[in-house]
């Protein structure tokens, strides 16, 4: 293998929800990084670059460059994605599937940054990331929604062996004819432990409260498209794309079953799962 | 005294779910849901008919009220309405688009 130089561009794809994400950086330190952090959802960097949905080139720049609790800004202008926060930069170019980002070598703001892109690119697929956990069970998905301190993480540290993990904090989910599918996803909560890289039909999703009995209630549908459009992970100031995201909740309401959850913290809620 | 005349913003995303209709805000992603004689002049703004007329022939017939008084209701609704810009409200009749937004008055 030859020594990498200083001007040599390196790549990884980063595949979430069928969707790839190619990065390209100069820097094997921060590849390394990559390729670490998103273990199981990395593809082969030979894979061409238009078989990515975007590409983006990383410029590197001094940590300390801004602050990460920063609210976060997603714009479109002429024709361009600007996405900015305290700690990252990030441009693209969605007729060119070309970008860039600028960041220190840390994980956490291109982290922020995929995050975005994916909420962009499914707006218009019909798709959704949505703050809840999510794991198949019986080759079936089942949604856990909630807010901060619902319970997403407490019922995804409950789930039993024969449960496989989707995400304790973000659920990706498409639209695939009449049905929904749920994708695991990088994007982790308190549980820092990637999901895992599979797919199954969404079966239930369940708004979260926890209560003195496990218990599932049913939910009439304005409630349930009014918690579910609580619970959309989406960021961007473009009235299109926010039409197409409240399209696509009253969509999944209209397809899926939403029910209420309420659990005591123990492993028995999720007999009542599946 | 002049008429007034309202439409749906077509940059506001409705839809009505078991009954219930649901706005949101193009401008802020704010989510309203609305009460029955709000679905009805929201279902009635089509920019032509004068706001009265919608009082007397759509919201009178179906609350037992004073006309006066559903038109000054109304009349409140529809200014709250707008200053959310998820209708608009004008002296003259308003020009809708041909071009409608995917989502605007889908009723299902």
């Amino acid at each position: 293998m030859p020594a990498l130089t200083e001007r040599e561009q390196l790549s990884v794809v980063i595949e979430v929800g069928g969707l790839a994400v190619r990065v390209n950086t100069t820097d094997p330190g921060f590849l390394s990084l990559l390729q670490d952090r998103y273990a199981g959802y990395v593809g082969g960097s030979d894979r061409a670059s238009d078989q990515a949905e975007v590409e983006f080139d990383v410029e590197l720049v001094q940590p300390g460059f801004g602050d990460p609790e920063a609210d976060v800004s997603v714009k479109h202008r002429l024709g361009r994605w600007s996405l900015e926060r305290g700690d990252f930069l990030a441009e693209w170019d969605p007729a060119t599937r070309r970008g860039w980002i600028r960041q220190s070598s840390n994980p956490y703001s291109i982290d922020a940054v995929l995050r975005i892109v994916h909420t962009l690119l499914l707006a218009n697929r019909g798709g959704l990331l949505l703050h809840s956990a999510s794991a198949v069970r019986n080759g079936k998905a089942f949604l856990f929604a909630g807010v901060s301190g619902a319970g997403k993480t407490t019922i995804a540290r409950l789930a039993p062996p024969d449960a496989t993990l989707l995400t304790d904090e973000i659920s990706y989910v498409r639209r695939q004819g009449n049905a929904y599918v749920a994708f695991g996803t990088p994007f982790t909560g308190e549980m820092a432990k990637l999901g895992e890289n599979i797919s199954a039909p969404v079966a239930t999703l369940y708004l979260l409260a926890q209560g003195s009995e496990n218990r599932i209630d049913t939910v009439a549908p304005g409630e349930a498209a009014r918690s579910l459009l609580a619970n959309v992970l989406f960021f961007a100031e473009d009235e299109e794309l926010v039409q197409s995201v409240f399209h696509s909740v009253f969509e999944f309401v209209n397809r899926v079953p939403v029910s209420r959850l309420t659990f005591v913290p123990d492993a028995r809620v999720w007999e009542l799962i599946g | 005294m002049s008429r007034l005349y309202v439409a749906r913003n077509p940059r506001a995303a409705a839809r009505s779910l078991d009954g219930e209709m649901m706005i949101m805000s193009g401008r802020d992603s704010t989510l309203f849901t609305l009460n029955r004689t709000a679905t009805i002049l929201w279902q009635s703004a089509d920019g032509t008919t004068p706001l009265d007329e919608i009082v007397t022939r759509k919201i009178c017939p179906e609350f037992e009220v004073e006309t006066e008084v559903a038109l000054r209701d109304a009349e409140n609704l529809a200014r709250e309405l707008a200053s959310h810009e998820i209708m608009q409200l004008s002296e003259t009749p308003i020009e809708t688009s041909t071009k409608r937004s995917p989502l605007a008055g889908d009723a299902r």
